[in-house]
């Protein structure tokens, strides 16, 4: 059981950044697939609702495999959730701890502020900032840039792109602002 | 393939190479279970390393904690030498298919679209892949996130052809 023990700490960077970075040759040599989840959400608007737009028009299901691909995740999500689960609460900056203390955010366990991120807060307006218009604009600005994180920051740095190296920098860029100067607003509501 | 100056081809490959898959051959669907036990195991790094965590995205962009740097930097760094030694050993797909790279050009969506999503990033601490994750431990609420990251994608979609590329 000690090994059981050793996966429930939470993992180093050294250990999880050259797993997530092996996912491209992985998903390369197992079928010619490039690593991108964004790409599911277009997927999902040409198999629901096309409506006639061409961006919308392609044979989505032999696309099918990035469906089963982010099923995996969240299958994933609920076995580590469920079988190897941290035993204690995060950690996390104390600098951190403490701006998140100023606006209330007391309860930090899980990974999202269970005081923000729920379905009672998605009807106040600060939750509603949060969780729909933050949705929003992940979907909206990661098809417009071509591609979110594993697109662009994994896959296309990977392959040495510099337009990918150029919305990466941007993806930073923008969370460095809303992080540093919108967000505080926000969490203020 | 690159007579149009304008943005007037929405042809998809030009704007948008991580959509279309490069393999030509067709698969029973069974065939897809490989993707879905990558996907798992991908889920699981993710919630075992935090990386979907909205408390170490704030600490990333605050510059208080090193470890998204150190995940995306060392991620970065396999992904550039696997992609490397397929195209220096010519490394075929488990079907025997020649492994493709396309070249992604340069367009304004990459800034203005790159820096949209990054304030999303911010707010939610997720980006696509890990929404999926977040949901899988249970926080419920990201499902409202995620149909609001497609409906962003479908509105993109529909006024594709006015925006600046």
């Amino acid at each position: 059981m000690e090994i059981i023990e050793f996966i429930k700490q939470p993992w180093p960077w050294y250990i999880a950044g050259p797993l997530v970075g092996l996912t491209v040759p992985t998903l390369l040599i197992l079928g010619n697939k490039n690593f991108g989840i964004s790409a599911n959400l277009r997927h999902a608007c040409a198999a629901c609702l096309p409506a006639n737009i061409s961006f919308f028009k392609y044979d989505w299901k032999k696309e099918i495999w990035n469906l089963f691909f982010i099923l995996g995740i969240l299958i994933g999500g609920i076995v580590a959730f469920q079988f190897l689960e941290n035993p204690n609460p995060i950690i996390i900056n104390e600098n951190l701890k403490a701006e998140l203390a100023q606006y209330g955010i007391t309860a930090i366990d899980g990974m999202l502020p269970s005081e923000i991120f729920s379905w009672d807060s998605l009807f106040t307006l600060k939750g509603f900032l949060l969780i729909v218009v933050g949705g929003f604009m992940i979907g909206f600005g990661s098809r417009y840039a071509g591609g979110c994180t594993s697109g662009h920051a994994i896959s296309g740095l990977s392959n040495l792109q510099l337009p990918s190296l150029i919305a990466t920098c941007c993806f930073f860029i923008g969370g460095l602002i809303m992080a540093n100067y919108i967000l505080p607003l926000i969490l203020s509501l | 393939m690159k007579n149009t100056k304008q943005n007037t081809d929405f042809e998809t490959r030009s704007l948008d190479t991580i959509c279309v898959n490069e393999s030509q051959l067709e698969h029973k669907w069974y065939h897809n279970i490989k993707y879905l036990i990558v996907g798992l195991l991908f889920g699981i790094v993710f919630i075992k390393a935090e990386i979907i965590s909205w408390y170490r995205i704030q600490e990333m962009f605050r510059f208080q904690s090193f470890h998204m740097y150190g995940v995306i930097g060392s991620a970065v760094i396999v992904g550039i030498i696997s992609v490397f030694l397929i195209k220096k050993f010519n490394i075929k797909t488990i079907y025997g298919e020649k492994i493709e790279f396309h070249n992604k050009t340069f367009n304004k969506g990459q800034v203005i679209g790159g820096l949209i999503f990054g304030l999303g990033w911010a707010i939610t601490g997720a980006c696509p892949g890990p929404i999926f994750a977040q949901i899988g431990t249970g926080v419920t609420v990201m499902i409202v996130t995620l149909f609001f990251a497609i409906v962003g994608t479908w509105v993109y979609g529909f006024f594709r052809d006015k925006l600046p590329h």
